[in-house]
């Protein structure tokens, strides 16, 4: 029977990981993404869960771990968070063409300097081009819900790619929030085993990760691009089983009564939540308001995002993250791009907020609101806005 | 592996581009690289093999005659051969002569 639960929300994903019984944990601490490992080392410590978990010494053995676990057919998962991601990357990027399904959960967190443990989308964005599937839940009941959904897609043999959940630090990692946790046989129905196709093996010998000439590695980099552009088809069928067998629907593009309003907020993240309570406050004042909420980073939604804000003048897209010296922030210049060459589009406006843990409240979106339709009807001097910034 | 890797499309290449046979690397002529080549006088070789047991691409065999001499197929000519070869039987020369 599934249970409704008041739960930490990274005890939650580390139960979720737990249900997918999961072979090998190889992560290292970081906050704030520490409680998600510390309570899996708990659980394999006192025999809860039947896996290995592999203590090491850096997110980069960390990483390096996972792809040589993943490569055996193992069922694998980590979790990290801004300088961890960040130490890590350089393995983060051999994941993909390497076809390994290692599952990662990212305590999204601001990078240095100067030093930050608090929450932003930095970290996120520098690895938005390796290649990994990218899913960015806005609050408890997702971040354990596409845990579980990522072992799917991932391990999935039309996909067979890394998967990345990213859930906002301390906004969702260290709350306390009402989850509905499955029932450990209704995730078995849904989960199949893992079947890595080639998996090491001394008794069928391969090679992998081997060198690419420039003859050949033009053509594994499209195969990747293919590979990652087709998973799209099966994380929205993942989604939509989710939903048949535990009543919980995900979408790319989620929308918040934006059909035919006027203004949009564009949200990715926990942002979202508070964001919707302003659209209510704004809607109920008489203004034709709605919101679109981005759940999918990669591969990037591009007819969906296209269909949702078609309708509109104004798009205020709102990124935690900045691109510096750049046209604006990383999700509105995706925005930009996606929309550039269509016939009918909205004004797109770029808001910096919540950078390092900063609080946007209900009030500051309505702030948002009304600047934004202001910049959109007479221009800006700036390329994007840097909300709150004391001058 | 009906075509060579110079052949393949991106349609061809197994999962995670792993290679499924053993010996892909002899297919690999990396003689391309080679802007010099050795020569060799054999009258004056004596057959010491230390030209084949310091080249570093173990290109160098044994021909018909006992002589040492390089694969031009892999000899990426470094020219450690001829620097090696105390009896001084080899000689690099610029490909385009």
């Amino acid at each position: 029977m599934a249970t409704r639960t008041g739960i930490e929300v990274s005890i939650a994903v580390a139960d979720a990981v737990k249900m997918c019984n999961v072979d090998v944990v190889a992560a290292y601490p970081i906050t704030p993404q520490t409680h998600i490992v510390e309570h899996l080392a708990e659980l394999v410590a006192n025999g809860e869960l039947d896996a290995e978990y592999i203590p090491v010494e850096s997110e980069h053995s960390a990483m390096s771990a996972c792809l040589g676990s993943a490569a055996t057919g193992a069922r694998t998962f980590t979790a990290t968070s801004s300088q961890g991601l960040a130490l890590m990357n350089e393995v983060v990027y051999v994941a993909a063409p390497m076809r390994l399904p290692v599952i990662m959960a990212v305590a999204n967190r601001a990078l240095s300097a100067p030093l930050s443990i608090w929450g932003d989308h930095s970290d996120m964005m520098s690895v938005r081009d390796t290649g990994w599937i990218q899913i960015v839940t806005e609050n408890g009941q997702q971040a354990m819900d596409n845990t579980i959904i990522a072992f799917r897609i991932g391990e999935d043999q039309r996909v067979l790619l890394p998967v990345m959940v990213h859930l906002d630090g301390f906004n969702l990692t260290h709350v306390i929030e009402p989850i509905v946790l499955p029932a450990q046989e209704d995730v078995d129905k849904y989960l199949p085993k893992n079947r890595f196709p080639l998996p090491l093996n001394p008794d069928k010998p391969v090679a992998m990760g081997e060198f690419a000439p420039p003859f050949i590695f033009t053509e594994t980099k499209w195969a990747q691009e293919m590979n990652l552009r087709n998973s799209k088809q099966v994380i929205l069928q993942a989604w939509d089983e989710f939903n048949k067998a535990f009543g919980r629907k995900y979408l790319p593009v989620e929308k918040y009564h934006s059909d035919g309003a006027k203004v949009l907020i564009m949200t990715m993240g926990s942002a979202g939540e508070t964001a919707s309570v302003a659209i209510d406050e704004l809607r109920e004042e008489g203004m034709n308001i709605g919101q679109v909420r981005l759940r999918l980073w990669r591969p990037f939604p591009f007819e969906e995002l296209r269909e949702a804000v078609k309708d509109a003048d104004v798009l205020i897209v709102m990124d935690r993250a900045m691109s510096f010296g750049g046209p604006a922030g990383p999700v509105a210049s995706e925005v930009k791009s996606a929309l550039y060459n269509q016939a009918k589009k909205p004004k797109v406006v770029s808001y910096i907020i919540s950078l390092g843990g900063r609080d946007t409240t209900v009030s500051s979106y309505k702030d948002i609101v009304k600047k934004g339709i202001e910049i959109a009807a007479k221009g800006s001097r700036n390329e994007y806005e840097m909300y709150g910034v004391k001058e | 592996m009906a075509k060579s890797e110079s052949e393949m499309t991106w349609k061809d290449l197994e999962i995670g581009n792993i290679v499924t046979e053993p010996g892909s690397a002899r297919q690999y002529e990396s003689g391309t690289w080679r802007s010099q080549r050795p020569t060799y006088d054999f009258n004056k070789c004596i057959k010491c093999g230390l030209c084949a047991l310091y080249c570093p691409e173990g290109c160098i065999g044994q021909n018909k005659e006992g002589y040492f001499e390089a694969n031009l197929f892999y000899c990426k000519g470094c020219g450690i051969c001829a620097r090696e070869c105390w009896p001084r039987v080899i000689k690099m020369i610029e490909e385009v002569e």
